[in-house]
């Protein structure tokens, strides 16, 4: 009996695993985009970066069962002058050298309404690591599913620029991204 | 009819402020190394650019509608003259602020004034079009500061030269006598 149980159990993992969609890659190729939106003193910049890869593996029959992963080049970030390109790549601001990436990697996704999820995951930017809560409206066009969303972050949990800037940039900087599924 | 009404009087005074301020400021920001005080001084020098903007703009429509007063006697060459250094004065004027908020959004960058009220968006990021449009803001602000300097040295050659009452018409705060 309980060997059978077994079977059957892993034979549904199996055609689960099977059924579930081929992970979608997205990055700039694919038409996607990832910016960070800056302020200072009330001019929000949005701020593109170049450089990033991610896979994600979405059912929409079973949600909770997808997995996201993006990994962002940090000195790809443009901000549009090659000067401050240069000085946020600084050890007070990225430290692009010694910290290359900027993660983020999906612990658990929560079904919403039609078409929207939670994703819950952690975010590693200079070697710190928090948790974060990102919402995230899917839609499919004739390009690809496509993955909307955008989260708020502190400069400062991540010791992302030097103090001396905080009364002309503020820490919050959100994060946008609109990821388009290739195979 | 002897002097300049009171409004255009005010309007001169005060463009003729700011923009000895936004090319003071623009000549300091773009030396400095980067720093807040730098992007501050960005910030700064945009606002003062789109007041020069509407005030130039209120000018224009001010003396578009109020007749200046005529110019004192003086060869037909010079007459020729004053108006064009006038005229190139005002194209100027409106070219500066309008390539910098061009330059400022092609770079990504919007401009908020003070801060707080968000002007249109005229162009997307381009920056190839960014860096043609910081030579022509640079031109401009070349050829903006040395017609300032020959309207001043103009002003001043007519008030202690030919001791006319071509600069007292634009100090006198007495207004329009018609």
């Amino acid at each position: 009996m309980i060997s059978r149980q077994w079977i059957s159990a892993a034979f549904l993992g199996l055609a689960s695993t099977l059924l579930m969609a081929a992970p979608l890659n997205v990055g700039p190729a694919t038409k996607s985009t990832v910016t960070a939106t800056f302020k200072q003193e009330g001019v929000a910049v949005d701020c593109p970066f170049t450089a990033f890869k991610g896979t994600i593996s979405y059912d929409p029959a079973n949600v909770a069962a997808s997995t996201a992963l993006l990994e962002v080049d940090m000195a790809s970030l443009d901000i549009g002058d090659p000067g401050y390109n240069a000085e946020v790549r600084k050890k007070s601001w990225f430290d692009s050298a010694a910290f290359p990436k900027g993660v983020f990697k999906s612990t658990a996704i929560k079904a919403g309404a039609a078409g929207k999820f939670e994703a819950t995951g952690t975010l590693t930017i200079k070697g710190r690591v928090l948790t974060i809560v990102v919402p995230v409206v899917v839609s499919n066009t004739p390009a690809g599913t496509v993955f909307d969303g955008s989260f708020v972050m502190s400069r400062k949990a991540f010791g992302i620029g030097d103090p001396i800037w905080e009364d002309a940039i503020d820490d919050k900087v959100t994060v946008k991204f609109h990821l388009v599924g290739g195979k | 009819m002897k002097h300049y009404t009171r409004t255009a009087v005010a309007l001169h005074w005060l463009i003729a402020l700011l923009v000895l301020g936004a090319l003071c400021v623009g000549w300091t920001m773009t030396s400095m190394a980067i720093s807040p005080a730098k992007l501050k001084l960005f910030n700064y020098h945009k606002w003062v650019g789109v007041t020069v903007l509407a005030l130039v703009l209120l000018r224009i429509c001010w003396r578009l509608t109020h007749r200046p007063p005529p110019l004192e006697p003086m060869p037909r060459w010079q007459q020729f003259a004053a108006h064009a250094g006038h005229l190139l004065l005002y194209m100027l004027l409106l070219a500066m602020p309008v390539s910098g908020w061009l330059y400022s959004n092609a770079t990504g960058y919007p401009i908020v004034f003070l801060g707080k009220i968000p002007l249109p968006t005229l162009l997307g990021r381009d920056k190839a079009l960014a860096a043609q449009l910081v030579e022509v803001h640079h031109v401009l602000a070349i050829v903006l500061a040395a017609t300032v300097v020959l309207h001043v040295l103009a002003a001043l050659q007519h008030h202690f030269i030919h001791k006319d009452r071509t600069l007292r018409r634009m100090l006198s705060w007495r207004g329009r006598q018609d």
